[in-house]
């Protein structure tokens, strides 16, 4: 079971590096929503994987899972789609004023900042 | 009167100046009088204790644990540079409020000055050495804003930046400094310090140390190679020149040097640095004075020479010399500072400061005339004036001081630097206003009023009653010099007396003198040889050396910043794994210490289906709406671990999540275009596969490790889980660590989401209201539009299942505190219920129902739970702290009532309040694209009807 929640986090994590590096923003936004996803599952992982014992207290029942990573996660969950919001709105504000949606500056941008740098 | 209270008036005063500025220009120069003089009048009320030679202390714990304490000393060097700094500043005042033009802003520069003030008076009276830097960097920072005053002015503004550049860069090195010095002793108190000598000297450190901080004084004070900037910031207005850079800040340095005099000197290194950069400074400021044709920057490089006079005397590191130091201080600044106002009286009436513009003016302002030319003697070192005796005592100490072995070094510069300074002082005299009265000054000169040339003339009375009877001045000078000295050495026995007998330092004396007369008579050829000498430009080394930093500054920062996200991203990732490479061979890995749980078929089915799903996506990206559904399926599969692996809030939160980003993503969608290019070449996709493969194996080797060993310390869940039901009151321990253990994170949180949500209405704001505007009205649906804009099936379901989610969302917020849900998952509830009405209605049918807007909301939820916080101050426990109680209303069960309860609806408006404006938000964008869309949302789109669907510029809506 360990083995497979490991792998799963390493498929995230490398699908969202290689998309990361993609060069126009949809892909890159994708990219850190796998990379979010793989830093929530190992974070929620750190606290063991356990199965049928839920963090809610009952009376007689001595074990839970760790329910820290838990609240923490769920924090970071909702805090990553305020976050992914805000870098959409930004990529859809670049491409509307630009008609380009490239993450990396493009050379014609280049030009007019080294003439205003001296 | 407190010396806090001393301390604080300048900066209390500061706001006084801006609120006056209405009430007119002598009012505002009048309240700020009035708290100078009230700190002068509470700085002489510690006179007395002062006199019987005690120390008064005053002590405030600031930060403890890092020794930085609000800790102020008042001994008899502070009292003398508080009453330097408050008297004259008094004078100043007066004097800038006829001096400042009817067009300057008075509050303005009153507010600067009180803060410069203020921060001297902190400086000269801080026993922290920390706190004297916070002081000394406040100097710094508000001489910068007093030399740029004249923001108008380019010279105004270089001088300024110059001078914050150069002091600047010598506190940051202070800081250092102070930081060893305080680490050798164990202690920042100035009282520890300098009663602990032996122990710095000893030091390894105290090199370091002393060049630090001897680094931070001549950089303040102007000290060769450090004293071009004083010059440039001669163009702040006249009253700055003569209290900074005559009487104060300058003096800053010198006061340190002289505080720190106990301990730091006697040694070789001392006294070589310090004398050495001293006599130095005093020679070649004397003779680029001489050479000067602007009044105020023939007077800035006298008081160069004249503040390397003053460091070369404590550089000696003997108690005649310290006394003599002190003794100069005082008479420098009173004729100085006297000399610079003439300087700006003239300035004022005869409109330009070149002295080869000048000249005769003693009948049109004998006044002037009469305040200038006793004080330039004084400078001189004509005897029967103050400047006489210290200069006396200095030429005294030169013959005593051997530098390098070489015993004519010393007295012969200084005889030298005297003649060019008795040089420069009768050139002020006779090329100002002796001479015939000329035709062609750009203004006609003439007196001022009193308020222009009273605070000179008084400073003149102590250079005269002084210069006539030194007696009076020895008691006080000799009273600082004891607290200089601070028992390391004896006060001197000498004498203050004008006559000393045929001494050698009398025949210097009358070398200079006469030397500096016949210097003066060879004016014109002397100036030609100077002209013709090369020599090189302070400022224009300066500039350079910036223009190099710059230069340099930006080839390293382009390199790596270039630009291109891709890169940043692609060292970032090399760099995170080059690092946990290392960590991983050096490190070492402990043994297993938990069993690998076994593995069932279903779990396994939804392995396979979340690596097809993520590999499809990487695989299948282009395709941008295939990959935002392979997106969701990820989400999903996440989702269903959460539920597996027995976390259903997170599954609950995961899932509500998902639905409402690829929303938002789909809004998105609506504009960027729809397939992303293929634009990188073949080797650099490998290359970006290579490196996510390799992230990819380390966040999968570090998860695996991870997964099977304990953690080195028990968890602090333990604790979470005992507590839960007993403290907090519920059963489902996630909730209670989100609203009750962790509710102070929580808090942030919200607020961090509310903020981001406000941002994202923001950009949409600024978007909608630039030249996007134009180009989203003028833009062409590139997908065929829906023929039905609101589906009446669809308006109908979402209508009729509202109130049910609704019920749904409030039932999963009320039983949160014990069973699976709370604040952000029924808030994540009730947004999608929202959002249903908007996708199925249409945004203006949705907008005109919406009775409060999204903002008040979220501001709303912050508020709740902000209060509900605060709430626990009223019966004495801490912020956030929690109470429950469990209430029974007969028909019902017996049920829980906690105040977490009311924190979690204050979380539950603010996610209700951000996804809703975020999502509204990106709305707003679509609804601007097209036509307005209808009113009535059942409606039946007619222009799908009468044109072919490509390319029609339909309705359609949100």
């Amino acid at each position: 079971m360990e083995f497979l929640v490991a792998s799963a986090i390493g498929i995230l994590t490398a699908g969202g590096i290689y998309l990361l590096l993609r060069l126009r923003t949809f892909p890159v936004i994708l990219g850190i929503s796998l990379l979010t996803y793989a830093v929530n599952v190992f974070l929620f992982a750190s606290g063991r994987l356990t199965i049928g014992a839920s963090p809610i207290l009952i009376k007689g029942v001595e074990t839970y899972t760790d329910p820290l990573p838990q609240a923490l996660v769920l924090t970071a969950i909702v805090i990553s789609f305020g976050m992914t919001a805000v870098i959409v709105m930004i990529a859809l504000g670049a491409f509307l004023g630009s008609n380009d949606d490239h993450v990396d500056d493009q050379p014609e941008d280049d030009a007019p900042r080294a003439e205003d740098a001296t | 009167m407190s010396l806090f209270l001393i301390v604080a008036l300048p900066f209390i005063g500061a706001l006084l100046p801006g609120l006056m500025n209405s009430a007119g220009r002598t009012a505002c120069a009048s309240v700020t009088f009035t708290v100078t003089l009230a700190a002068l009048v509470g700085l002489l009320t510690n006179l007395p204790s002062v006199l019987a030679g005690e120390v008064v202390m005053a002590r405030i714990d600031w930060i403890p644990s890092l020794g930085l304490n609000f800790t102020l000393m008042l001994d008899g060097l502070g009292f003398f540079f508080a009453a330097l700094i408050l008297g004259i500043g008094l004078l100043i005042i007066a004097y800038a409020r006829g001096y400042l033009a009817r067009r300057d802003n008075m509050g303005e520069f009153f507010t600067y000055l009180l803060l410069f003030q203020g921060a001297m008076v902190g400086i000269v009276l801080s026993d922290n050495i920390l706190l004297l830097l916070v002081f000394w960097e406040l100097t710094s920072l508000s001489s910068f804003l007093l030399i740029g005053y004249w923001k108008h002015l380019p010279e105004g503004r270089q001088g300024a930046r110059m001078a914050l550049t150069v002091t600047g860069m010598g506190g940051l090195a202070m800081i250092a400094g102070m930081l060893i010095l305080g680490q050798i002793v164990g202690s920042y108190d100035l009282s520890v310090i300098l009663e602990n000598r032996e122990m710095i000297q000893d030091s390894p450190l105290y090199v370091p140390a002393l060049l630090l901080i001897l680094l931070g004084c001549f950089t303040k004070s102007a000290q060769f190679p450090f004293h071009f900037w004083l010059p440039h910031a001669m163009a702040a207005p006249t009253p700055v020149s003569a209290y900074l850079h005559s009487a104060t800040m300058v003096k800053a340095g010198i006061f340190l040097m002289a505080r720190m005099w106990p301990v730091l000197s006697g040694t070789p290194e001392w006294f070589v640095i310090v004398t050495t950069a001293g006599l130095l400074t005093m020679t070649l400021g004397a003779v680029i004075a001489l050479f000067k044709h602007d009044l105020k920057a023939l007077l800035a490089f006298s008081t160069v020479s004249h503040l390397g006079l003053i460091t070369m005397l404590l550089g000696t590191g003997t108690a005649f010399g310290a006394m003599a130091a002190i003794f100069h201080i005082l008479n420098h600044a009173t004729f100085k500072a006297a000399l610079f106002m003439s300087a700006g009286i003239i300035d004022h009436e005869a409109h330009t400061r070149d002295i080869r513009r000048l000249g005769g003016l003693r009948h049109l302002m004998p006044v002037t005339f009469v305040i200038a030319t006793v004080a330039a003697l004084s400078m001189a070192g004509i005897p029967l004036l103050n400047g006489f005796l210290s200069k006396e005592m200095m030429l005294e100490e030169a013959t005593h001081t051997v530098l390098f072995n070489a015993p004519w070094l010393v007295p012969g510069l200084a005889t030298f630097a005297s003649l060019f300074s008795a040089a420069y002082s009768f050139r002020l005299i006779t090329h100002v206003f002796l001479g015939k009265i000329r035709d062609d000054y750009p203004a006609k000169p003439h007196d001022p009023g009193a308020g222009l040339w009273l605070p000179p003339a008084i400073l003149v009375v102590p250079v005269i009653v002084i210069g006539i009877a030194p007696f009076l001045a020895e008691p006080l000078v000799k009273l600082v010099t004891y607290d200089v000295l601070g028992g390391a050495a004896e006060v001197p026995k000498a004498y203050f007396k004008i006559w000393h007998g045929l001494v050698p330092a009398l025949f210097m004396s009358i070398i200079a003198v006469f030397g500096g007369l016949i210097l003066l008579m060879a004016y014109r050829p002397a100036l030609r040889i100077w002209d013709g000498a090369p020599r090189p430009e302070a400022k224009e080394i300066f500039e350079a050396i910036i223009a190099a930093a710059v230069a340099f500054a930006r080839q390293v920062i382009l390199s790596v910043h270039n630009g291109s996200f891709s890169r940043y991203s692609a060292i970032a990732a090399v760099t995170i794994l080059a690092l946990g490479y290392h960590a991983w061979t050096t490190g070492t890995l402990g043994a297993a210490t938990r069993d690998m749980q076994p593995t069932s078929p279903v779990a396994i089915a939804g392995w396979v289906m979340l690596v097809a799903a993520t590999g499809g996506l990487v695989f299948l990206h282009r395709n941008r709406l295939l990959a935002l559904i392979l997106i969701g399926i990820v989400g999903l599969m996440v989702s269903v671990g959460f539920v597996f692996f027995s976390a259903p809030d997170l599954a609950m939160t995961q899932f509500t999540v998902e639905v409402v980003t690829i929303i938002l993503l789909l809004l998105a969608l609506n504009f960027l275009p729809k397939t992303t290019p293929i634009e990188s070449t073949v080797l650099l996709r490998v290359r970006d596969a290579a490196v996510a493969i390799a992230g990819g194996l380390a966040a999968m080797a570090l998860s695996w490790h991870y997964l099977l060993r304990d953690t080195i310390a028990p968890s602090i869940s333990e604790f979470h889980l005992a507590n839960s039901y007993k403290g907090g009151g519920g059963t489902n321990v996630v909730n209670v660590i989100l609203v009750d253990f962790r509710g102070f994170d929580t808090y942030g949180e919200i607020i961090v989401l509310g903020i981001a949500a406000l941002l994202i209405y923001a950009l949409t704001e600024t978007l909608l209201s630039g030249p996007v505007r134009a180009r989203l009205l003028n833009r062409v649906p590139t997908e065929p539009v829906a023929g039905n804009m609101h589906p009446m099936m669809m308006v109908v379901l979402t209508r009729v299942i509202m109130p049910v989610v609704l019920m749904v969302g409030f039932y999963i917020f009320f039983r949160g505190h014990n069973e699976p849900g709370g604040g952000f998952i029924a808030g994540l509830i009730v947004s999608i219920a929202v959002v249903m009405q908007y996708m199925a209605s249409g945004f203006s049918w949705a907008s005109a129902r919406l009775r409060y807007p999204y903002h008040g909301v979220i501001g709303a939820g912050v508020l709740v739970a902000g209060l509900t916080g605060i709430g626990s101050w009223f019966v004495s426990k801490p912020f956030l702290t929690t109470d429950f109680t469990y209430v029974r209303i007969p028909p019902f069960n017996e049920f829980e009532l906690a105040t977490a309860l009311l924190f979690d609806l204050g979380v539950f408006l603010s996610v209700v309040g951000a996804v809703m404006l975020s999502l509204e938000s990106f709305s707003r964008l679509a609804r601007t694209a097209y036509t307005k869309d209808s009113e009535y949302p059942m409606d039946i789109d007619p222009s799908r009807e009468d044109d072919p669907p490509e390319g029609a510029p339909a309705k359609e809506g949100v």
